[in-house]
């Protein structure tokens, strides 16, 4: 079966592009999910700068599609300032990780910002006075209290956002990352196979995003205590 | 003896609604002041100002000493020797029944792990829940829970307990059980501020009796004399409804 051939022959760079992937979706979440906890704090905060700030950073990145953000970080950017963005030297040689790292984190920041306010304000706000009235600072109380079950809420709704990130990453072959999408171009470029290469590529998403979704429900099943 | 508590020409607003008009009240030592009023009388309202969980627009609050509308003054110290219990218990539910009493003095670092964990233990056995040490506060029943949420105040060995109707939220037959814990309090020499309902507990429990209206206390004296005799329409009125 050709079809078949054609996966078992190209495996090994769809592996290779599959680890790209997720690695510039795994770390890009993370310092996404900082940038939410620090905006979505901003968000919350009665000083109005912090608020102008995030609403500032939130209605960029909302109101300009993934594409444009990209092309302007990883082209515009460099031009304004003077510089150029790294490639990796590792293991991925001449891979844009830096700048997709930053271009996804960014994004999928504002994002998270939107879920860790809606995640805080779902705590009872009797919550933060019972730590406030037990002498914790409001730092403290965040911490210690507000945060932790803000987060247990937020559970379900961060692995959405993993796969919708997952799922985006797939633009960054407009700057030469070799994931997933840019892989099976290259290879197109060669074999002219479309049909069948961007069908392994699709499947390669959906199975993932499949096990992420069943994932996401069973937290969204358990976010009681002590139940 | 200067008093524990001290409230002078106290003002608090809503935006335009004023919830307190003009509160001036000393709480001395070891005494046990219950606050009646009708619902929307400011009581609640009266009690969070104490420990400034609203601020404050008028006036002053000194307790111990320090006078919460002092700018200077560090409100997260204050509050550790002002112990808060609310209506809606507000147990963190992500913590055991343990984890609740010893999360504020590890996280304000007056205790060490064992140290809370010891004085954990201590507070729930005061209060006759030692067997629920481990158990998440959605395990536990009404009364339980507000057991704990005293507990926890108690943990960091305050010397005034403010109680924001403690009993309300409680299904009747567990109120017993928490004016027991109260009154315990009371008779071991707590300084002790109530907001409630039960006139019961008032009476047996009270040094004195406070009847809030509009913003004003109206009345104030003895149990025998605010409950048995009261003098103005308003308190007259009141208890006539509740009694």
């Amino acid at each position: 079966m050709k079809a078949l051939n054609l996966f078992t022959q190209h495996l090994p760079t769809f592996l290779k592009a599959l680890a790209i992937t997720t690695y510039v979706t795994v770390i890009s979440l993370i310092f996404a999910t900082l940038i939410g906890i620090v905006f979505g704090l901003f968000k919350i905060s009665k000083k109005k700068p912090l608020v102008l700030a995030a609403n500032f950073y939130l209605s960029i990145i909302r109101g300009t599609p993934l594409l444009v953000q990209t092309l302007f970080i990883y082209f515009g950017l460099p031009m304004a300032l003077g510089f150029r963005w790294p490639w990796a030297t590792f293991y991925w040689r001449s891979q844009p990780i830096l700048a997709a790292i930053v271009i996804m984190s960014l994004n999928a920041g504002a994002y998270m910002t939107e879920l860790v306010r809606g995640g805080i304000e779902s705590v009872d706000p009797g919550q933060m006075e019972a730590a406030r009235s037990l002498g914790m600072s409001y730092g403290q109380a965040m911490v210690q209290v507000v945060m932790p079950q803000a987060l247990r809420t937020m559970l379900p709704s961060i692995v959405n956002q993993f796969i919708v990130t997952l799922k985006d990453t797939s633009l960054l072959s407009m700057i030469g990352l070799r994931e997933l999408v840019q892989n099976a171009k290259i290879i197109v470029a060669n074999n002219m196979e479309a049909l069948t290469m961007y069908a392994i590529v699709g499947l390669f998403y959906w199975v993932i995003v499949t096990l992420l979704s069943s994932a996401a429900s069973n937290l969204e099943r358990r976010t009681t205590y002590g139940k | 003896m200067a008093s524990k508590i001290i409230v002078k020409n106290l003002k608090k607003a809503f935006g335009p609604l004023e919830v307190i008009k003009d509160m001036s009240l000393e709480v001395e030592d070891r005494e046990v002041v219950v606050v009646i009023g009708p619902s929307g009388s400011g009581k609640s309202t009266f009690l969070r100002c104490l420990n400034r969980l609203e601020s404050i627009d008028g006036g002053t609050v000194i307790i111990d000493g320090f006078d919460l509308t002092d700018k200077s003054v560090d409100i997260n110290k204050v509050r550790r020797n002002i112990g808060m219990v609310f209506q809606h218990f507000n147990l963190f539910p992500h913590k055991t029944a343990l984890g609740n009493v010893m999360l504020a003095p590890i996280t304000l670092g007056i205790l060490s792990k064992t140290q809370a964990t010891e004085r954990g233990l201590e507070m729930l056995r005061k209060v006759g829940l030692s067997d629920k040490a481990n158990v998440y506060p959605a395990q536990l029943s009404g009364g339980q829970k507000q057991r704990v949420a005293i507990a926890r105040s108690l943990a960091l060995n305050p010397d005034v307990m403010l109680f924001d109707e403690p009993t309300s939220a409680l299904d009747p037959e567990m109120v017993s059980e928490v004016l027991a814990v109260m009154k315990e309090l009371a008779n071991g020499g707590m300084t002790m501020v109530v907001v409630t309902h039960e006139m019961g507990f008032a009476r047996e429990v009270g040094d004195r009796v406070i009847f809030m209206d509009g913003g004003y206390i109206v009345e104030e004296g003895s149990p025998e004399e605010l409950i048995r005799n009261p003098k103005e329409p308003r308190t007259i009125d009141f208890l006539r409804k509740v009694l």
